[in-house]
């Protein structure tokens, strides 16, 4: 067991019974390999919680853990205050349940992952038109606002693929907007942007911050977690090495592995 | 594109005329007059090799998707007899195929009482079932080998943002992991369809009268011989190209 730093064990005194999202003591192995090694997290309403480490921290791991993306070793994981329920070896109870909280996780790539056979239109009523059964006329109507928002209305029939790369993380921030996520789960939503793409994308999410929408968001961007954050968390093999507000986590890191790594990064 | 200043060039003048003297001295000096007698059967047959054609492959493509489906994901109770399945559809002969339907289930059929006094009877005394059978199969056969290798490459990111925002199973299959598996073949589909149409003429030889069952009629009975072939060729270029315009508009209408 390695020594956590005080920051790290730093009791969490905010009520847990309203949290968005909350997950206790994750593990995940691949194999003999052991990605995760207990973490936990509490998200409030309005959070916006960054997750930052170095390649193979596990921070997108953790990511895909919470929607089951990755089926997680052990652990809890309480969505909106309803727990996922797993059997002992960590796959999920209940494959409803799972898809019933999924919908209310809108996730985000690191590779966009719009669907290439559908426009934009399409991939962001794909969702609520068959999996939520929402009229098609309102799906499209919310569509085309949610287009808008993210400066998009103008290619709502074009194809993904006629698309930059910056435009199409907008249009999927749209489609995971359109369920009307209680979370938004973003996996490195900049990692695959060319550097002059990156700010458009950054500038929607910054948006989506200030309107309160509760986010995790794992990055390489540090000024933006730092601008963002209402929390961070620096992952280190697995384990959370250091915790808290942005300002005090930047400012002032108390762990020299997270000193080591903002110089790197920064 | 072709633009018409593309084809306004010295030498493709020269090769459009040449074409067209070809064409005329076929229409001037060989022998249409039997035209006339054999058109209707002629059409029927057209017909006939059409709806085999459409039919087969239609129903050969719904048997290749649990066929590739089997392959790509299935466990070895399904994913064992489906290879299995395809190997020996494309290891054989389709004509042996054919004839196996035909001599073999069709002989051995009138034999059993209970399928001479069903219902079926009348059509399985015909011979058309077992042609269609055996072009489905043979059609399954290949496609469900291309299918495959479709459902296997689909981009896996596409399938987990379908899983991430809830989809159930079976609405990701429809909506998401077989069109694309589709759209990534659908060039491929249109050349095998081609080669469907090309191995119609082989029910011809278990009595399907189709097109090119007719052209064989007129030569026997009028001993006419290139005429006939020769606008039989004709037929099957003509429904080639519709199929290949037909699967070049639907792929125009979804970008990969």
């Amino acid at each position: 067991m390695a020594t956590l730093h005080p920051a790290a064990s730093e009791v969490d005194s905010r009520q847990p019974q309203d949290a968005a999202i909350q997950v206790r003591d994750l593990h995940k192995s691949f194999g003999h390999l052991e990605v995760l090694k207990g973490v936990s997290l509490t998200a409030q309403k309005g959070d916006v919680v960054a997750i930052i480490g170095g390649s193979g921290s596990g921070k997108s791991t953790f990511l895909r853990c919470i929607n089951f993306l990755e089926t997680p070793s052990s652990g809890q994981i309480i969505v909106g205050g309803e727990q996922i329920e797993m059997r002992p070896d960590g796959t999920p109870r209940n494959r409803r349940q799972i898809e019933r909280i999924r919908t209310r996780l809108g996730m985000v790539f690191q590779a966009f992952n719009l669907w290439t056979h559908r426009t934009l239109l399409e991939n962001v009523i794909e969702v609520p038109v068959h999996v939520l059964k929402i009229p098609r006329a309102d799906a499209i109507a919310r569509a085309m606002t949610l287009l808008e928002r993210v400066g998009l209305a103008d290619k709502a029939d074009t194809f993904p693929s006629f698309l930059s790369g910056g435009q199409q993380q907008r249009a999927a921030i749209a489609r995971a907007l359109a369920v009307d996520p209680s979370v938004m789960l973003f996996d490195e939503p900049t990692s695959a942007l060319d550097p002059e793409l990156v700010g458009e994308v950054l500038t929607v999410i910054r948006t989506l911050a200030a309107e309160g929408r509760t986010m995790l968001l794992v990055t390489h961007e540090m000024k933006f977690a730092k601008e963002v954050a209402t929390h961070v968390i620096y992952l280190f093999e697995g384990r959370i090495e250091e915790q808290g507000p942005p300002d005090t986590l930047f400012g002032n890191p108390q762990s020299a592995r997270l000193k080591q790594f903002l110089q790197t990064v920064g | 594109m072709i633009h018409w200043r593309d084809l306004m060039q010295p030498h493709r003048i020269v090769l459009m005329l040449l074409f067209a003297a070809l064409v005329l001295w076929c229409a001037i000096s060989l022998r249409w007059d039997w035209i006339p007698q054999y058109a209707p059967l002629a059409l029927e047959g057209l017909w006939r090799t059409v709806w085999i054609l459409v039919v087969t492959t239609v129903l050969g493509f719904m048997l290749a998707i649990p066929l590739g489906l089997a392959q790509a994901v299935g466990p070895w109770y399904l994913s064992i007899p489906a290879r299995t399945f395809c190997t020996v559809i494309r290891g054989t002969p389709l004509l042996l195929q054919i004839w196996l339907l035909y001599y073999g289930l069709g002989s051995l059929f009138p034999q059993i009482p209970w399928i001479r006094s069903s219902e079926l009877w009348p059509y399985l005394r015909q011979a058309w079932p077992y042609a269609v059978l055996a072009l489905t199969l043979s059609y399954a056969g290949y496609e469900g080998e291309i299918m495959r290798g479709a459902f296997a490459s689909v981009n896996k990111g596409q399938l987990e943002a379908a899983s991430a925002f809830g989809m159930p199973r079976l609405t990701r299959f429809r909506r998401i992991w077989l069109p694309q598996a589709i759209r990534n073949v659908l060039p491929t589909l249109g050349g095998e369809t081609i080669l469907q149409l090309k191995a119609t003429p082989l029910v011809a030889t278990i009595t399907v009268v189709e097109i090119y069952a007719v052209s064989s009629r007129v030569r026997s009975d009028t001993f006419i011989v290139y005429e006939p072939l020769l606008l039989l060729a004709i037929s099957y270029m003509s429904i080639a190209g519709l199929i290949t315009l037909a699967f070049r508009q639907i792929e125009k209408r979804v970008p990969r």
